[in-house]
């Protein structure tokens, strides 16, 4: 794929300098241990701020392209370590169904996990929509976390600093989107991250890897060549823009009966 | 309303202990302000509570703090809000405003009792007189000149109490209508909304400590003094209740998108504490505490329809919590169902150690008047006297 190639030429260039700051940074804790030994030494050096001004992630949504085989949830729960039995959800897919009476059934079973096959003969138009985390621009859960252990990187990304968060639950009753949950086991607060640890690396977030349809689609904006950027010259929507947020995960063909 | 939650909202994460927070900050705000009704306003009817309600404050502000850092996932990191507060967090203000709070509330405790304290450090003996002794801080000068300087910090303090008090309380209601993602919370009103059911519960509860205290010691009550807690009691009730069924109006006028899945917490959810809130919570005692202010009523029958309504009041104001903290989470941010809440008794915030948590400053209290007996205002040699002679008394 074009833009994997892009992309890890990038980093051939700034690899280092992104593997050192990242273990000089406080997301130091994504990181696995073999690199941090391995860089640490020449981290002084880097400049977060010079390495965040090369790169904006982008994440799309090509609603249409959707399946609903749930790939993405069990990959990322898999990834990030997010137990596979609790109702706890970095990524999940809705089923949205229209009924011939006007009323839409919405459902999202296990996180879309435990969808089962419906034919149902009173639905005029039934879609999925994989749900993440938006990565907002204006994002409110990073303004009322008392402890400043929410925050948002400079290459776009809001991330919880493990270490900090007190585990008080204020940035999950303040995400408007219920991306954030307190996670079961280590009682701190959790959210997607669109696989931070995976994409400083140059690889794609988890849920876009395993995707078979195309429906994720991931890049840095800074990159001409990225596969974001044909999107968003299409119409693309984005979830209750009237909070204010600014979400910054874009969806193709938005259906208006998105929640 | 079956409807469709996030899957991220199947549990609700502000539970029991989160209800209780707002209900104890509040009982707290609401005790200082009728000391300050007395000490500021100069609403001398007061006298007989005003020391109490300064100790009634203090128990249920030393229990305040408990409920949230037991909340907390991370309990042992409940300093980092001190250490590194951040800016834009009204949370973060927490620790700052409480411990403001406390150092007034602990002083203006201190210089009031602080004559008692000498003189008990003289009167007793053993254990107790160094008690006594170090609790007046080596201060036993109590001449005329000082016990005046007293008298001017012990305004002072009052006077700075009341905006710590409303604070406290204020922001507390700003935590949740601050929440633009929930519209059950989000409003303007809330922190007023807030304050003014905090002052209504403080004074409901100073109001049934008196009685219930009085009772139990044999003790006259003060028929003004308790009229007077009767009346702040009512136009704080009716202005509360005023405002929080205005922001409910409102929303069900504009019937927004969000107004279905709101009317529907209403009528499917938390139909219940909602009664709770509005009937047994202020409706009837409004009507009571009329009744009770009525001439033609005795003081026996006006003393104990003041207590009933004090602890309707109460019981309403514990709902109105509820029905705020746990019913905003109920609905769904996707604005297109319920979820659910099923308290446990004993994990997760449940209902026995939140009822601990409620018994616990009332505990303190009892232990605090039997060290400083706050029972001012009344006469030396009043020898305790028959019950029912006490409450017909006028």
């Amino acid at each position: 794929m074009k833009h994997g190639m892009d992309r890890r030429s990038f980093l051939n260039l700034g690899g280092k300098v992104i593997i050192g700051s990242v273990v000089s940074s406080t997301a130091v804790l994504l990181v696995p241990n073999s690199i941090k030994a391995a860089d640490k030494g020449d981290n002084d050096t880097v400049n977060w701020e010079q390495v965040w001004q090369q790169q904006e992630w982008g994440f799309a949504i090509d609603t249409k392209k959707c399946i609903g085989c749930a790939r993405c949830v069990k990959a990322c729960k898999e990834e990030n370590s997010v137990p596979m039995d609790e109702e706890v959800y970095r990524t999940w897919v809705e089923r949205y169904m229209q009924k011939t009476n006007g009323q839409m059934s919405i459902e999202s079973p296990g996180g879309g996990l435990e969808f089962t096959p419906r034919n149902e003969e009173d639905v005029t138009k039934s879609y999925f929509v994989p749900k993440l985390c938006n990565q907002c621009n204006k994002p409110p859960c990073t303004k009322v976390c008392p402890v400043g252990a929410t925050y948002k990187t400079g290459d776009g990304v809001v991330l919880v600093d493990r270490k900090r968060c007190v585990g008080c639950g204020y940035c999950i009753q303040a995400c408007p989107y219920g991306a954030r949950f307190l996670h079961p086991e280590l009682k701190v607060a959790d959210k997607c991250t669109w696989c931070y640890h995976r994409i400083v690396k140059g690889l794609l977030p988890a849920c876009v890897q395993v995707c078979p349809t195309g429906t994720r689609v991931f890049g840095n904006l800074a990159d001409p060549d990225n596969p974001v950027t044909p999107i968003l010259k299409d119409r693309i929507g984005v979830l209750k823009p009237a909070m204010g947020t600014q979400p910054r995960v874009f969806y193709r063909d938005l259906d208006q009966g998105v929640v | 309303m079956a409807g469709y939650v996030f899957p991220n909202e199947l549990e609700v994460h502000w539970r029991l202990f989160v209800v209780i927070y707002p209900y104890i900050t509040g009982l707290v705000a609401g005790a200082f302000i009728v000391s300050s009704l007395y000490h500021v306003f100069g609403k001398k009817e007061l006298k007989p509570v005003f020391r109490l309600s300064l100790v009634t404050a203090l128990s249920f502000l030393l229990v305040a703090p408990l409920p949230l850092l037991f909340h907390l996932g991370q309990p042992l990191r409940a300093f980092n809000i001190m250490w590194t507060p951040n800016p834009t967090s009204a949370m973060a203000g927490f620790g700052y405003i409480y411990g403001f709070y406390l150092i007034v509330v602990l002083l203006e405790v201190w210089f009031i009792f602080r004559q008692d304290l000498v003189k008990y450090a003289g009167e007793t003996s053993g254990a107790a007189r160094i008690g006594y002794n170090l609790l007046t801080l080596g201060a036993k000068d109590v001449s005329e000149s000082t016990l005046a300087l007293d008298r001017k910090i012990i305004n002072a303090l009052a006077v700075i109490g009341i905006p710590s008090a409303v604070l406290l309380h204020g922001y507390v209601g700003f935590i949740f209508g601050a929440v633009k993602a929930n519209a059950w919370w989000s409003s303007p009103l809330q922190p007023v909304i807030f304050l003014l059911s905090a002052i209504v519960s403080g004074i409901a509860l100073l109001a049934l400590v008196y009685t219930v205290s009085s009772y139990f010691r044999g003790k006259k009550i003060d028929r003004e003094c308790l009229l007077a807690l009767n009346k702040y009691l009512w136009a704080f009730l009716l202005a509360a209740i005023v405002l929080e069924q205005l922001d409910v109006m409102q929303k069900a006028y504009e019937s927004r998108a969000t107004w279905p899945v709101l009317h529907a917490l209403l009528e499917e959810a938390i139909p219940v504490t909602h009664a709770l809130q509005i009937y047994v919570g202020a409706a009837i005692p409004l009507v009571l505490l009329l009744i009770a202010r009525w001439n033609k009523v005795s003081f026996k029958m006006s003393y104990w329809l003041t207590s009933l309504s004090s602890l309707m009041v109460l019981i309403g104001v514990l709902s109105m919590r509820f029905n705020v903290v746990v019913g905003g989470q109920l609905v769904s941010k996707s604005s297109q169902g319920l979820t659910e809440f099923h308290p446990q008794a004993f994990a997760g915030e449940g209902v026995i150690p939140t009822i601990a948590l409620l018994a616990l400053p009332v505990v303190i209290l009892a232990v605090m008047t039997r060290l400083l007996p706050p029972w001012s205002g009344e006469e030396q040699d009043v020898i305790t006297t028959p019950e029912k002679e006490t409450v017909v008394a006028s």
